[in-house]
């Protein structure tokens, strides 16, 4: 039943010029920045002249390009996540959904998954570009899965809050507008406290849990973060569709 | 017969205002069931709570053996819906829609095209399938909107208002396309025309102000519109006094210029009047039966209600 869910919501992605000029201008992105890296790595490396200066090819280029990453998507994300409910909301195609024989849960997750596997396609598109490296150099396979995983799990962060962002109004750019707003807070979050790295306003900041995957370490409390962020926001969504049902 | 929906003392409140009090009825396997009511009165929003879209203030909605509220997925599956705003996805075209909408309602992937045909089939849309739904008319609009609803063959179809904002061709073929799926399913069909009640629906029941007011066949509700009075023109007509002395009328009352409303004492009997009125040569050049208007009924209603 979920899958019937992600089948629609792909589906209407693809229909509309919307998924496919986001894809489009994401990965022009991503393709500009891995020229402009590996063009800047000759510069770079042949005036670094002591070692500690010098990086291995796929921590120059990856790392940029999977740091870039977090700001690009969370601009794209609201503009995805603003169709995921509100629009329906205002096209007043909600009913459909909920007289079919479904569950709310499994609506708003089937919807949650169709945009994370739409985006997924970047994850993979980027992973693949950076391969290509390993034809000239040897690349660290190792450092692109654990960045990917973290891409992914940021990711599905990102959806997760911009569907509960999306679930509480019809107005689909207002829900864009509110998802980006609390996306930058959160991952500025950091910032605020630089000077006391253990202040808790640092641990909720995305871009710090993101940051260590970032370095090719994939830490147990950073995944737990994720989930639980994914999870909360998820369960915020499916309350607030039931208000719905209840207050009407 | 065996009863398919039923609805026990259904109430829903907004506020401190009811939108729906205490409304119980139940609907029988075949039949086409009518929910009449001014704007407003609570047909749309009996409708949503039937539907599992909206949870009722108190009372039970029963579909088949199960309860709406505790079985939701198999009381669900039972019913095709269709909303007074037509939920469709129009970046869409209409196979696509329709394809979406038979595997929500888990019609297997083998009976899939099979079942996306026969309602394209039964809605006229054979010819649009490969059209965005956004290009489509109005009319075609709402076809597609009534062909997800019985897509999976459901036992319950409801439509609310079905014919709102279409021309007049177009509810012809609405309302013919209603009757021809109330052959094969049980259908609740909302709307606030008297007349079109009357074309298609065995069974009507009347909602004003959120309560029930009237709940019949078909025949007791032209009764009640029709009643036992007659409209009469007559050009030359005696006084209204000598009209009301004749033996089996109850009363006369004037309508306007030589126009008048014959109340009979038991049943009507046009022939009778019609041969009263040659003998005395009152000039008789009309005769119709006196159709009260649904404001009438509604405050007829009511008012026994009270």
């Amino acid at each position: 039943m979920i899958f019937n869910i992600v089948r629609k919501e792909l589906k209407s992605i693809f229909a509309s010029p919307m998924g496919w000029i986001i894809l489009a201008l994401l990965m022009f992105g991503f393709g500009t920045q891995y020229l402009s890296g590996m063009d800047n790595y000759f510069q770079v490396m042949s005036g670094a002249i002591r070692p500690a200066e010098r990086v291995g090819v796929t921590i120059f280029v990856g790392g940029q390009i999977y740091g870039n990453a977090a700001f690009l998507m969370s601009f794209a994300i609201p503009i995805l996540t603003m169709k995921l409910i509100s629009e329906e909301r205002r096209g007043m195609t909600l009913p459909f959904l909920f007289s079919a024989p479904m569950s709310i849960t499994e609506i708003v997750i089937g919807k949650f998954l169709g945009l994370l596997i739409f985006l997924g396609i970047l994850v993979v598109y980027i992973f693949l570009m950076l391969s290509t490296m390993n034809i000239w150099a040897d690349i660290d396979f190792g450092y692109l899965l654990a960045n990917s995983f973290g891409l992914i799990l940021l990711i599905s962060s990102f959806v997760a809050l911009g569907t509960f962002f999306s679930s509480l109004t019809s107005q689909p750019i207002i829900s864009a507008v509110l998802s980006f707003i609390a996306l930058i807070a959160l991952m500025m979050a950091g910032r605020y406290y630089a000077s006391a790295p253990d202040h808790w306003f640092n641990h909720i900041s995305l871009l710090k849990h993101y940051q260590s995957f970032s370095k090719g370490i994939i830490d147990s409390a950073d995944i737990v973060y994720f989930l639980l962020f994914t999870l909360t926001f998820l369960l915020l969504t499916i309350r607030r569709l039931d208000s719905d049902r209840l207050r009407g | 017969m065996t009863i398919t929906l039923e609805a026990k003392n259904l109430s829903r409140q907004f506020g401190p205002n009811f939108a729906v009090k205490d409304v119980s009825f139940n609907l029988e396997r075949g039949e086409v069931l009518g929910f009449l009511g001014p704007n407003g009165a609570g047909k749309s929003t009996t409708m949503r709570m039937l539907t599992g879209n909206l949870a009722p203030s108190e009372g039970v909605v029963k579909i088949g053996p199960y309860d709406i509220l505790e079985e939701p997925k198999q009381a669900k599956s039972l019913i095709g819906y269709l909303p007074e705003v037509r939920p469709l996805y129009k970046e869409l075209t209409v196979d696509e829609f329709l394809t979406i909408a038979a595997r929500f309602h888990n019609v297997g992937s083998k009976n899939l095209k099979q079942a996306v045909d026969s309602a394209k089939d039964r809605c006229g849309l054979m010819h649009m399938s490969k059209r965005l739904i956004e290009n489509l008319s109005n009319g075609y609009q709402q076809r597609v909107g009534i062909a997800q609803a019985i897509i999976h063959s459901p036992e319950i179809v409801i439509l609310d208002e079905p014919t709102v904002g279409l021309d007049p061709i177009q509810i012809r073929e609405i309302r013919k396309l209603i009757k021809e799926i109330g052959k094969n399913h049980s259908v609740i069909l909302s709307t606030h025309i008297l007349p079109e009640v009357e074309m298609v629906c065995d069974r009507v029941q009347i909602i004003n102000q959120g309560s029930l007011v009237f709940h019949g066949s078909i025949d007791e509700l032209k009764q009640q519109r029709i009643g036992n009075k007659l409209q009469v023109g007559l050009s030359k007509a005696p006084t209204l006094k000598e009209l009301s002395s004749i033996d089996f009328i109850n009363k006369v009352e004037k309508i306007e210029n030589n126009l008048y409303r014959f109340h009979f004492k038991k049943i009507v009997d046009a022939e009778k009047l019609a041969a009263l009125c040659f003998k005395n040569k009152w000039g008789l050049y009309h005769i119709a039966p006196d159709v009260t208007s649904l404001e009438d009924i509604f405050a007829q209603l009511t008012m026994l209600g009270n």
